[in-house]
């Protein structure tokens, strides 16, 4: 990383920083904002010399000069609705380039204790409320993008769930962006807090107008209480000339439950960094993971989980598709800490490639300073097994039908995890759309 | 219906196929029988069309068509099925899926509409009633963590699904215990018709006393020494390969 220069627009986009602010910013979070602009332009973007960013090269967002998109309020409900995993009927919060539409979410009626609001609502109506969940898990150890989402925070949510409150519809959280001439960016922060015992599933739905090259860089922070149980879906169907940088922090008291699932298929240049803090006793992650890059799309996941007390459990199931002249990455890697004995820890990373110019790199990161632990880790790349090709063919399926089987097949020890049928099954018709050879119906499945 | 001259086939560079030649007409059963190692299921992957192998010599028509030029794909959908010795394990694609788009293919190949699902699932039920396959494996992955017999089994539903004009059976009873191995001839005999041929491709006698073949071929060294009607293969299960293969040297 070396430091930005005033001069370039990235220093200039700092420097100009205090009159791009709303009004209404309270001085804890203007102030907060200061120093991560201070801090990033200190630091700069990332390099492929940075181990973390190794695979990755973001100069194309640094050639850019991205920044802040007016307000447009260009879409409407029949671009929602077309969106929208058939089924799933969610409460819904949407945001366009980055902004809050009011008119086109729908979130009552809410069962009491559950508390969801606009981060811009939020900042202005409950600021107390607000200011001790910002920040809270959120840190820049390994990459520099959540510090300029707090510079150049643009809105989003804070979830709260009040103790032993479960909000029983799922939550759509559908961030849209518009096709531009000019380069836009949002930095989105979402909030997710779940009290004790409360439970809560949470979509993170990234779509975009066909051809949009817009860059988000979004903040995601979850703290689950003891016995809190929440979903969360992180679903990137950007078009395929958009950027994307998803931060997602997770910290998990006593017996709670988090399962997450990435599933990512559109974007030009996609990074998403998970990184889950497992503190107490009990805390138990699952990482599903699913990614599928083709054309010169480039795709990077890097988890991290730490475990730092005893009797804590993460699984992890990444699988990665690359066709075309697709690019992707895996990189998990996992903590076990001295004294965090009875840990039960274990991935899996399996990767296909579909073309003789894909690539993908895999690579499991084990760090374990206990002696009482279960770990156990497994990173494959390999081709679309040949016999099961031919023998679907002997049978006289079209052979690009055949291939699309068996993609859709390693692709389903992903998604058959999630437990929203709907969300599956949406998932499953994008897999579908972005294969060559067609599967009519769904059957199969 | 099909008609093999003289076919050489090599793998690796090693002759496997030396000079083959065989006919079968419709309606026809034929039993291939010879020794481990003498070139059956060569002879059965060749005509599958699977990749890897070598042809050097010789032709095979099919249906007035050259065989060895159809892609895999082709041959099934102009009905040439091969049940294969080791079906394949696929996990994650169920059986009724691979089923339905193998059926639908086959009925587009010959111009007819794509079926109706609910009379499509009715006239699987029914095969599958036939083959003594409960409705579960409907929705089981193809194969997958299937015992020998029901892989056999299911080789068979999907002949009686797909109703080839010639089944090609590589092995067909080779790991079935007596309850399956009857199960499966009746379900090769349910495949019998005037217009239909099949051709068993087997190492013992055993199948043969449940399915009647009207011909027997002795295969070894990767020849057909000897043909015969069905006391050819009652003869070998008394006097063993070896003295036949003498016999025609």
């Amino acid at each position: 990383m070396s430091a930005i220069s005033r001069d370039t627009h990235y220093g200039q986009q700092a420097e100009q920083l205090d009159e791009t602010l709303p009004g209404h910013l309270p001085q804890w979070l203007l102030e907060r904002r200061r120093a991560a602009a201070r801090r990033f332009v200190e630091t700069g973007f990332p390099d492929p010399r940075d181990e973390e960013w190794k695979y990755t090269n973001v100069r194309p967002l640094t050639t850019k000069a991205f920044a802040a998109a007016e307000r447009r309020d260009a879409l409407d409900a029949a671009t929602i609705a077309g969106h929208a995993p058939a089924g799933l009927e969610p409460i819904r919060l949407v945001f366009e380039d980055g902004h809050l539409r009011p008119d086109l979410s729908q979130l009552d009626p809410l069962p009491e204790g559950v508390q969801i609001h606009g981060l811009n609502d939020a900042l202005r109506e409950h600021p107390d409320f607000l200011q001790p969940h910002v920040d809270a898990v959120s840190h820049e150890r390994f990459s520099p993008f959540p510090t300029l989402n707090t510079a150049f925070m643009t809105d989003g949510v804070l979830i709260h769930l009040a103790r032993g409150v479960t909000l029983e519809r799922p939550l759509q959280l559908l961030l849209y962006g518009n096709d531009d001439s000019e380069a836009l960016w949002c930095h989105p922060r979402i909030l997710i807090v779940a009290e004790e015992q409360a439970a809560a599933t949470v979509l993170e739905h990234y779509v975009d107008a066909e051809g949009a090259r817009g860059f988000t860089n979004v903040v995601t922070e979850i703290v689950a209480q003891a016995g809190a149980r929440l979903q969360h879906y992180l679903l990137q169907e950007h078009s395929d000339t958009a950027y994307h940088v998803g931060n997602v922090f997770v910290r998990q008291h006593r017996d709670s439950v988090v399962t997450s699932h990435n599933v990512n298929m559109g974007g030009r240049l996609v990074r998403h960094d998970l990184n889950v803090d497992l503190i107490e006793p009990g805390a138990e992650i699952h990482l599903n993971g699913l990614f599928l890059v083709g054309g010169r799309q480039h795709a990077d996941t890097h988890t991290r989980v730490h475990h730092s007390v005893p009797h804590t459990r993460s699984h992890e199931e990444y699988r990665g598709i690359a066709q075309g002249h697709g690019r992707g990455v895996f990189k998990g890697r996992v903590l076990i800490e001295e004294g965090a004995q009875k840990t039960d820890a274990e991935q899996h990373s399996a990767n296909l490639l579909l073309s003789d110019k894909a690539e993908i790199d895999a690579k499991p990161e084990l760090e374990i300073y206990a002696d009482d632990v279960k770990a156990a880790h497994g990173a494959t790349v390999g081709q679309l097994d040949a016999e099961a090709l031919y023998y679907l063919t002997s049978r006289g399926i079209p052979r690009e039908t055949a291939r699309a089987m068996l993609v859709h097949a390693f692709a389903e020890q992903v998604l058959e995890r999630m437990s929203l049928e709907p969300v599956r099954e949406a998932m499953r018709d994008r897999l579908s759309r972005r294969l060559p050879g067609t599967i009519e119906g769904s059957i199969g499945y | 219906m099909l008609k093999i001259e003289n076919l050489k086939a090599d793998i690796d560079g090693k002759e496997i196929l030396k000079g083959i030649d065989l006919e079968v007409k419709p309606g026809e059963v034929h039993a291939i029988m010879g020794p481990n190692g003498s070139g059956k299921s060569t002879l059965c992957q060749v005509l599958g069309g699977r990749d890897g192998y070598e042809i050097t010599e010789g032709s095979v028509t099919y249906q007035q068509q050259n065989l060895l030029e159809m892609d895999p794909e082709i041959r099934a959908r102009e009905g040439l099925l091969l049940g294969f010795q080791y079906p394949v394990e696929i996990p994650g694609v169920k059986n009724i899926y691979l089923l339905k788009e193998a059926y639908n293919a086959r009925r587009k190949h010959l111009g007819e509409p794509e079926a109706d699902t609910f009379q499509f699932l009715t006239m699987v039920r029914e095969k599958m009633q036939m083959m003594q396959m409960d409705e579960s494996f409907l929705h089981r992955a193809v194969n997958s963590g299937f015992s020998g017999g029901e892989k056999k089994r299911n080789e068979i539903l999907q002949m009686l699904v797909l109703e080839p004009r010639l089944a090609l059976l590589d092995e067909t009873d080779s790991g079935l215990d007596i309850d399956a191995l009857k199960i499966v001839s009746e379900g090769v005999n349910h495949l019998r018709s005037e217009d239909r041929a099949i051709v068993l491709v087997t190492h013992y006698q055993r199948l043969l006393s449940h399915i009647e073949p009207d011909y027997v071929h002795v295969l070894t060294g990767g020849r057909i020494v000897k043909s015969g009607d069905k006391t050819l293969a009652e003869e070998l299960e008394r006097d063993g390969y070896q003295a036949i293969i003498e016999e025609a040297a």
